[in-house]
C-alpha cells in the first residue's frame, strides 16, 4: 500500500483538549485529548479507532476547527493553521479540509434540493464559474459519487440513507479538498449499503489522491478501508500501524481487547475467557496506562515510550509499559528509555 | 463458539409461526410489513432473524408479544406458543403470557428503565406483580438475579443513571429472565453499545441460555454477531423470509443474492483484503417466492427478480 507519497498532508502534534467541567465557577476540567501526534500522508487513508468516549470525535472536531484545542499544533501542508487563523478556520482552510458527518439525515437541510447544497459550496469557495461550467461541475460531482444528475432536483427526504451520505460526500468534494475527515460516515446507514460508501471513499483516494481520516468504532471496516490504523484510548494514541499487520498482531492490551471483541464467524476458536479477563483487567482496571493515577504504578509514574513492533516497513508502534518484544523479532524502543529498568514481576503481568 | 453447535434443542417447537401477515393500514393505502412469514423455534434453540431496518423483523417480535397497535394489524396466519394460540388469548391470559412465557429485550432497552425508580424497586415490581411474591422474598430474588448477570447486589439501591450503559443493559436482560420465560426475544440488544461491552453482553446471554435453557429469538442486522450466536437463522427482506438455514451453513454458503449482499457487507478480520460489493443503491427484489428446501435444512427463495441498476 504505497500509493501515498511520504509528505504529510495533515499533521497533528501534541494536541491537547481540556473540557471545562462542573459549574460556572468550577475550575475543574476533563482532559479529552492528552497530547496526540498523528500524521496523514498525501493520498493516505488513516483510520482512527476506539470506543465511544475515547476522544476520537474530539480529535476530528479539533482538526476541523469546530473545537479550539487547548495546546498543540495542526499542520496542513506544513503550515500551522492554529497560528495562522487564530480564532476560527479561514475559508482557505475549509477548502483544503472538509468533513463528512455521521448522520446524513441531520446534515442536509430538508427544505433545499440537492442542487442547492452543491451549488452553495461551489459558490462560497469561488469555484462556480459560469452557469454552464457550474452545470457541468454539478453533473460531474453527482457522477463521481455514484448518483445520477437528475437527482439534483430531489429533496433529501426522497433519497435513501446511502444516497444522502453520497450527497454529503459530493458536497465535501465540491471544494476540491486535500483532506476529508469522515466521522463514522457509515454507522447510521443500512448495512448492505455501507460497503458502497467505503468503496467510494477508496475510489476518491485512488483517483483524486485525497487524504482521509476515517473515524470509526468498527475495526473490520477500518481494516478494509484504511492503509494505517491508529488506536485511541482515553484521549491518547496507544498503537498505530499498517492495517493488516496491526489487526493480525495487536500489541497493546486495549487493541487486543478490541480485536478480540469483534464478532468474527471465521475466527478459529473463541478467545479463552481467562485470557479475556486478564486483558480486561489490564485495560479497565488499568495497570498499564498513564491516566491510571496510582502513583505506585510505574505505568502512571512515567510516560510509556513507543516501541516498534515487527517489520519497520509496517510502521507499527505501541506505547505501553507492558509491551515485551518477542525474543526472536528485532524490536527497538523508539526513544531512549531503558527497558530493563522494569522490575521483573511487572514484566510478567 | 462455546455453545455446542450440535444441540439444537429438542424438536418440540416452543414457538410456531405460520403464514404470519402484518399490515399497517393507512387512510389511502396499506403496507404489508410482514408477508406470509413462517418459522419455528425449538426448545433451547437460538434462532436469529436478520435483515435491515424496515424489513419487518421488529414487527414480528411485536406481533409475537401481541404488542402491535393501530394502525398495525395481524391480517393473517397463526402464532402458536407451546401449543396455545397466541392470537386468541384474552387480556388476562396475555398478561401471564408476557414475562412468564415470553420476555422481550427491546432495542436500547437500557433507556426503558424508569429513571426515578431504583433498579431494585423495578425488579421487585416484576416479582410482586407477576409472581405474587412478598416484598422481602422479591428483594432476595432480585439480589440473586443481579448476581446472575454479574452485577453487585448492592446496586439494587442504584438509580439507572448511576449505572453504565452495559450494566443497564445487563440489568434489563436480568429482568427479562426474572420469571424464567421459555422464550426470550432480543431485539437488537447491543446496537447502542461498544464492541467490548457488546461481547460481554452476548457472552452473558449465552451463559444464561445454557444455565436456564430458554429459547431465544435474536433479532439483529449484524450478520457476524448473528452467525456467532445463533444455531439457526432466517434472513428477511421486505417482509418476506428469503433464506433459512443453520447459521454456519448460511455463513459458509449464502444462496440468495440478498443474503450474499448482507454477508458481503461485513469485511473479514483476517485474510487478504478483497474488494466487497454489498448491495448497490436502489437494487430491489420483488415478488419474493416462498422458500424451498435446497439441501436438508437449508431453505431459500428461488429466482429473485432483480430490479434497478446493479453497479
Amino acid at each position: 500500500m504505497s500509493r501515498h507519497s511520504d509528505t504529510a498532508a495533515l499533521e497533528v502534534k501534541g494536541l491537547v483538549k481540556d473540557f471545562h467541567s462542573g459549574g460556572l465557577f468550577s475550575r475543574a476540567s476533563v482532559r479529552a485529548l492528552g497530547g496526540v501526534d498523528l500524521a496523514i500522508r498525501k493520498g493516505e487513508i488513516v483510520a482512527l479507532v476506539g470506543e465511544s468516549g475515547s476522544g476520537k470525535s474530539t480529535l476530528a472536531r479539533c482538526i476541523a476547527r469546530l473545537e479550539k484545542p487547548t495546546e498543540g499544533q495542526i499542520r496542513l501542508n506544513g503550515t500551522d493553521v492554529l497560528k495562522r487563523d487564530r480564532f476560527q478556520a479561514s475559508r482557505e482552510y475549509r477548502s483544503q479540509l472538509q468533513m463528512v458527518f455521521q448522520d446524513p439525515f441531520g446534515s442536509l437541510n430538508p427544505v433545499h434540493r440537492i442542487e442547492h447544497f452543491l451549488t452553495r459550496s461551489l459558490t462560497l469557495h469561488g469555484k462556480a464559474g459560469t452557469p454552464a461550467q457550474l452545470r457541468t461541475r454539478l453533473d460531474e460531482l453527482m457522477t463521481t459519487v455514484g448518483l445520477t444528475p437528475d437527482m439534483l432536483n430531489s429533496y433529501p427526504h426522497e433519497l435513501s440513507g446511502g444516497q444522502r451520505q453520497r450527497v454529503a460526500i459530493a458536497r465535501a468534494l465540491a471544494v476540491e479538498p486535500e483532506v476529508i475527515l469522515a466521522d463514522e460516515p457509515t454507522s447510521m446507514l443500512d448495512v448492505s449499503v455501507r460497503i458502497g460508501i467505503l468503496n467510494l471513499m477508496r475510489k476518491l483516494r485512488d483517483e483524486q489522491g485525497i487524504s482521509m481520516l476515517y473515524i470509526t468504532h468498527d475495526l473490520a471496516s477500518a481494516r478494509y478501508l484504511a492503509d494505517r490504523i491508529a488506536v485511541m484510548f482515553a484521549g491518547e494514541l496507544v498503537e498505530e500501524g499498517e492495517s493488516l499487520d496491526l489487526m493480525a498482531n495487536p500489541a497493546h492490551p486495549y487493541t487486543r481487547l478490541l480485536v478480540s471483541a469483534v464478532p468474527d464467524p471465521a475466527r478459529t476458536g473463541s478467545y479463552d475467557p481467562r485470557e479475556r479477563a486478564a486483558l480486561r483487567a489490564a485495560v479497565m482496571e488499568s495497570v498499564s496506562c498513564a491516566f491510571d493515577g496510582d502513583p505506585q504504578q510505574r505505568c502512571s509514574a512515567t510516560e510509556p515510550v513507543r516501541h516498534r513492533v515487527g517489520d519497520p516497513a509496517n510502521e507499527h508502534w505501541v506505547r505501553c509499559h507492558l509491551y515485551r518484544p518477542p525474543a526472536t523479532a528485532a524490536s527497538h524502543a523508539l526513544s531512549a528509555e531503558p527497558l530493563d529498568a522494569l522490575p521483573e514481576d511487572k514484566a510478567s503481568a | 463458539m462455546t455453545v455446542s453447535q450440535t444441540s439444537f434443542g429438542s424438536h418440540e417447537p416452543v414457538l410456531e409461526i405460520k403464514d404470519l401477515t402484518v399490515k399497517y393500514r393507512g387512510d389511502t393505502r396499506s403496507t404489508t410489513a410482514v408477508d406470509r412469514v413462517s418459522f419455528s423455534i425449538g426448545t433451547g434453540e437460538i434462532f436469529g432473524l436478520a435483515g435491515e431496518s424496515g424489513c419487518g423483523k421488529s414487527t414480528i417480535a411485536n406481533a409475537i408479544m401481541r404488542l402491535l397497535r393501530d394502525p398495525a394489524e395481524i391480517a393473517g396466519g397463526s402464532i402458536r406458543f407451546g401449543g396455545k394460540d397466541v392470537l386468541a388469548m384474552g387480556q388476562e391470559e396475555l398478561r401471564r403470557f408476557r414475562w412468564q412465557d415470553v420476555a422481550m429485550v427491546f432495542q436500547s432497552a437500557m433507556n426503558s428503565l424508569n429513571p426515578v425508580m431504583t433498579i431494585g424497586h423495578q425488579i421487585v415490581d416484576i416479582y410482586t406483580t407477576h409472581a405474587g411474591y412478598t416484598r422481602k422474598e422479591s428483594l432476595r430474588r432480585a439480589a440473586e438475579l443481579l448476581e446472575l448477570v454479574r452485577i453487585d447486589p448492592a446496586r439494587l439501591k442504584s438509580y439507572p443513571h448511576q449505572l453504565s450503559g452495559g450494566m443497564r443493559q445487563r440489568a434489563v436482560i436480568a429482568m427479562a429472565v426474572a420469571l424464567k420465560p421459555s422464550l426470550l426475544i432480543l431485539d437488537e440488544p447491543t446496537t447502542a453499545l461498544d464492541v467490548v461491552v457488546q461481547q460481554e453482553i452476548m457472552a452473558q446471554i449465552k451463559e444464561l441460555q445454557r444455565e436456564l435453557g430458554f429459547s431465544v429469538l435474536f433479532i439483529t442486522h449484524d450478520m457476524s454477531l448473528m452467525v456467532e450466536l445463533s444455531h439457526r437463522m432466517a434472513v428477511m427482506y421486505g417482509g418476506r423470509i428469503v433464506e433459512t438455514a443453520k447459521a454456519r451453513d448460511i455463513h459458509a454458503a449464502p444462496l440468495h443474492p440478498y443474503t450474499q449482499a448482507l454477508m458481503g457487507a461485513f469485511p473479514p478480520l483476517t485474510g487478504p483484503r478483497v474488494p466487497l460489493t454489498g448491495l448497490a443503491d436502489g437494487v430491489k427484489f420483488s415478488n419474493i417466492a416462498d422458500v424451498q428446501e435446497v439441501t436438508p435444512g437449508h431453505f431459500v427463495s428461488p429466482l429473485p427478480v432483480l430490479q434497478g441498476a446493479s453497479s
